[in-house]
């Protein structure tokens, strides 16, 4: 195949990973509640579909933004014309607003500072062609997005070197794990350009400690690298502690204009708070005018919509819209994650504490036959198929440990998690009461066993091709 | 610290053509406000049919409403939408508007059809996928000074001249190919491809069949793709017709089609055509399937924003509209390529026989004061400082010949484009005088002063706001 790139025809674009497999299955056998009340119930995309009435609200208000229309005058041409790759300065600036208030007005960001991109995908790997060359890496704590994978490596060559978290303190970042991370790098002679965590962190839904920040800090500044902080789920912080950006910390700590604070970037994007993935829109905020300036001129390969620009900045711009978003959403967000951290408590499965996101970290380590990612995978395939529910395996977001699984709460109606629910309720009962029979059988007749074994695999094998459509 | 992406100037944005464009921010042209300021003729837009959209957009109003042809919003929807593989009603309209502006010669499916956030990211997917880094792909001279940045920027690829000439009208010859295709050899550069701008820009001509054929010959011997970035097929407003290389490709003459297919790549865009630049409509098509595979999925880097691909799939689904639309459009910018050509020659200034476009290739070779690129440099600031035109050196477009413009006619109001060809005779009667008068033997100190005056930065600094 000398005729295509390898990039095209290599599988670094990380596709074939259980997150993207998962989604293909659902997307065979889809769950409707009155068309396909016994279908693949998607628990597995961390979309916020909870607020759309708040949003539609606001265009049915607002039809000029949608319109085309300025104080009452059509702007069609400017907009059909406007391809500046600096943005629409409305925009940046409601931008940045919004920004700030998710922040609780405690910084200030400066809309010549910020550049936007096609989405937070396109922000991210922008970063990536400006920071480093083909063969360097970047740290990542884990377990991190599977997306980041194809998105930081892909076109751009850089590897990733995972910091390995571990659920013995709560998956937070520690000196050690900075420090044998880039231990790690250097063996395998890859020179480190920084460090990027995502704040509040997908899949864990927990926002970063004050300690943990400052620990970020002192090591980019000690190493020389970069911090790339990606908080698109800033917004959707519902609970305590509250949200701590990184440049609050720098801010606080008196970094402002010194070298560090250069080599600190955020991205940021709309898919999460807003619930708005379809329209790409995502940022990269830097301090540092170099990355500024060639990032502006790379976001030409993924601009945004001069048609969605004027539309949000007219949306964003609304001060007393954002703010009862902002409180409407997370109420919103806080109650059904507890409905489901109450869920899964009710079948006897734990989540990891959290306070932000559109998803649990779940611990099914009990449920596994054994302490292996081949366990995991057992136990994610028959979830998959046997309970009908899409989550994510730990092992897709580069989890050391075995037996954690990302479960999604916003993407679905009430109703809908209230079935998963109870699906996941019969399942971990079944499952109990079969290791009991299980227990019993052993230590009778070998053949009970055998012809138990047969019939539920030959049984989940026939409920896989009826639900097919 | 950073990585040399980013601190390098390969991003070619030190060109003039970049640089006359910031001239002109400073000091833009406005009928009322600064009538003595840069006229931008070096922005390939299409204005001339605004007016045609946004009578379609006060019929329909739904669809800038995000809502349905039921009246139910669909804002939800679209809002979720980020499928890679695009909005399916939009992508079969936008393949339809494709065969139709080919005069329904060819027919495209639209699961070949890939979204991109504008040309500019479909030519880079496109080189990502076909090329690696150090590898090479042939241009014909002269082209868009983007594709400096757009080919080569963060891919790692070359760019390696197919050179054209006037004398015969910059056509593409196989001798040139061979040429190029050598020199890429010496450079120990790999070639991976060909890629040509039917119709080109700068030239504003349609490739004819015979060097379309020429190129897929070329491209089967060699073993190489063929990319045709096809931005500007819609504002074909003379004959002869466009002919797509897929049109050409389909020539009952050449064996192994599937072959040939399998090396074809077309880039378009609804920028050019409809006017919408701002809105980031891109594509790529291909037959072949791993390309389109990939290129799929290379697009989560630039997706199209779903609220644009719903306005634009309602708007192309009204054929109505569409028929109207091309027809009239073309008639427009034929008419206004006419008024430029024209008054360019009552200046003595000749073009390019042009029939598509929203520009001219403008021959001013005979005011040149030696045949030289320096000389050309000279000219293009003349013309941007004195005679206050931002129009587009054939250098910058890396022209082998010094003396070409490109000029665009398209993007402004028809008074404008009578001031900025006022100004053009003004300019080269005043040059005439000057010239006339000099080899009359005219005291030096006065030519010296004209000289003096004409590139002092005062002069400059007088206009700039």
């Amino acid at each position: 195949m000398g005729l295509l790139s390898r990039k095209a025809t290599c599988n670094s674009h990380g596709q074939d990973s259980s997150y993207f497999l998962g989604w293909q299955e659902y997307e065979k056998n889809p769950y409707d509640e009155v068309k396909n009340p016994r279908g693949i119930i998607q628990m597995g995309l961390a979309e916020n579909q909870l607020s759309f009435d708040l949003l539609e609200s606001w265009l049915a208000k607002n039809p000029d933004a949608a319109g085309f229309k300025r104080d009452g005058q059509s702007i069609f041409k400017e907009l059909a014309l406007f391809q500046d790759y600096h943005g629409l300065p409305a925009f940046k600036k409601a931008l940045v607003d919004f920004m700030a208030e998710i922040r609780g007005n405690k910084v200030t960001f400066d809309p010549n500072r910020i550049v936007l991109t096609a989405g937070a995908t396109s922000a991210n790997e922008t970063l990536m062609f400006c920071l480093a060359e083909q063969g360097d890496a970047f740290l990542l704590p884990t377990p991190y997005y599977p997306g980041f994978d194809r998105d930081l490596k892909w076109r751009t060559g850089v590897e990733i070197v995972p910091i390995e978290c571990s659920s013995s303190n709560r998956f937070q970042i520690t000196a050690s794990a900075l420090e044998e991370a880039y231990e790690q790098a250097q063996r395998k002679n890859l020179r480190v350009k920084g460090v990027l965590v995502t704040n509040p962190s997908n899949p864990l839904g927990t926002t970063m400690t004050r300690d943990e920040l400052d620990l970020l800090v002192n090591f980019i500044t000690d190493k020389e690298i970069h911090l790339i902080s990606d908080e698109i789920y800033s917004g959707t912080v519902f609970s305590s502690p509250v949200f701590v950006s990184i440049v609050e910390v720098l801010k606080d700590r008196n970094l402002e204009n010194t070298q560090v604070w250069e080599r600190v970037h955020i991205v940021y994007s709309l898919s999460k708070d807003l619930g708005l993935p379809g329209f790409r829109v995502g940022a990269i905020y830097s301090n540092d005018p170099i990355v500024v300036a060639a990032a502006t001129k790379m976001s030409s390969f993924g601009l945004v919509s001069s048609q969605t620009q004027y539309l949000l900045s007219a949306m964003l711009s609304d001060k007393k819209f954002t703010k009862e978003y902002i409180a409407k959403n997370h109420k919103r967000l806080r109650k059904r994650q507890s409905k489901l951290v109450a869920g899964l408590e009710k079948a006897g499965i734990g989540c990891l504490e959290s306070n932000a996101g559109l998803f649990c970290w779940v611990d099914m380590r009990h449920l596994l036959s054994s302490d292996t990612f081949e366990a995991e995978m057992e136990l994610w395939k028959r979830i998959v198929y046997d309970v009908k529910l899409n989550i994510s395996p730990g092992s897709s977001c580069h989890c050391s440990e075995p037996g954690w699984f990302r479960v999604c709460f916003a993407n679905m109606s009430e109703d809908t998690l209230t079935l998963a629910m109870q699906r996941l309720k019969s399942f971990v009962g079944s499952t109990a009461s079969n290791d009991r029979s299980h227990q019993e059988m052993k230590n009778s007749r070998r053949k009970f066993r055998t012809k138990w074994v047969f019939r539920l695999s030959f049984q989940s094998f026939h409920d896989r091709e009826q639900d097919e459509r | 610290m950073l990585s040399s992406k980013a601190s390098c100037i390969s991003h070619g944005q030190d060109s003039s053509y970049f640089l006359g464009w910031q001239f002109y921010e400073k000091n833009p042209f406005d009928v009322v406000k600064n009538p003595a300021g840069i006229i931008q003729m070096g922005l390939a837009e299409n204005q001339l049919s605004f007016d045609l959209v946004e009578s379609w957009l006060r019929k329909t109003p739904d669809a800038m409403g995000l809502k349905n042809k039921e009246g139910e919003s669909v804002f939800r929807d679209l809002a979720l939408f980020q499928d890679y593989h695009g909005m399916p009603a939009f992508k079969n309209e936008l393949v339809e508007y494709m065969a139709k502006i080919r005069g329904n010669k060819v027919k495209f499916d639209p699961k070949n059809l890939v979204l991109a956030a504008g040309a500019t990211s479909a030519n880079e997917t496109l080189i990502f996928c076909l090329a690696d880094p150090g590898e090479a792909i042939l241009l014909p001279t002269p082209y868009y000074p983007g594709f400096d940045r757009d080919l080569r920027w963060r891919t790692g690829v070359e760019i390696v001249p197919i050179h054209c000439s006037s004398s015969n009208g910059f056509r593409i010859s196989m001798h040139a190919l061979e040429e190029a295709y050598e020199r890429a050899q010496k450079l120990n550069l790999k070639v991976k491809g060909v890629l040509i701008t039917n119709p080109s820009n700068p030239l504003g001509t349609t490739m004819t069949r015979d060097e379309l054929q020429n190129l897929i010959t070329f491209a089967i011997h060699k073993n190489i793709h063929l990319i045709s970035d096809e931005v500007f097929s819609g504002t074909v407003f003379d004959s002869p017709c466009f002919i797509s290389i897929i049109e050409a490709a389909m020539d009952s003459n050449l064996e192994r089609n599937a072959d040939v297919l399998s090396r074809i790549h077309i880039v378009y865009s609804l920028s050019k055509d409809l006017g919408l630049p701002g809105f980031r409509v891109g594509m790529i098509y291909s037959n072949n399937q791993t390309v389109v595979a990939a290129a799929t999925k290379m697009s989560s880097f630039g997706l199209v924003s779903s609220q644009t691909q719903y306005l634009l799939s309602c708007m192309l689904a009204n054929k109505k509209f569409t028929s109207k639309y091309m027809k009239e459009n073309q008639r427009r910018l034929k008419k206004r390529k006419e008024m430029l050509v024209s008054g360019l020659k009552r200046s003595g200034i000749n073009c390019l026989k042009s029939n598509a476009g929203l520009f001219c290739w403008v021959d001013m070779r005979h005011l040149l004061s030696s045949n030289t690129f320096e000389a050309e440099t000279d000219l293009w600031k003349k013309i941007l400082c004195e005679v206050r035109l931002n129009i587009s050196p054939g250098s910058s477009c890396h022209c082998s010949e010094p003396g070409w413009f490109r000029v665009c006619f398209a993007n402004m109001n028809q008074s404008t484009l009578e001031v900025a060809l006022r100004r053009i005779k003004g300019f080269v009667e005043r040059s005439r005088l000057n010239y006339q008068q000099n080899m009359g033997g005219f005291s030096r100190r006065l030519l010296s002063n004209w000289v003096r005056k004409l590139s002092s930065a005062d002069h400059r600094e007088e206009h700039e706001r």
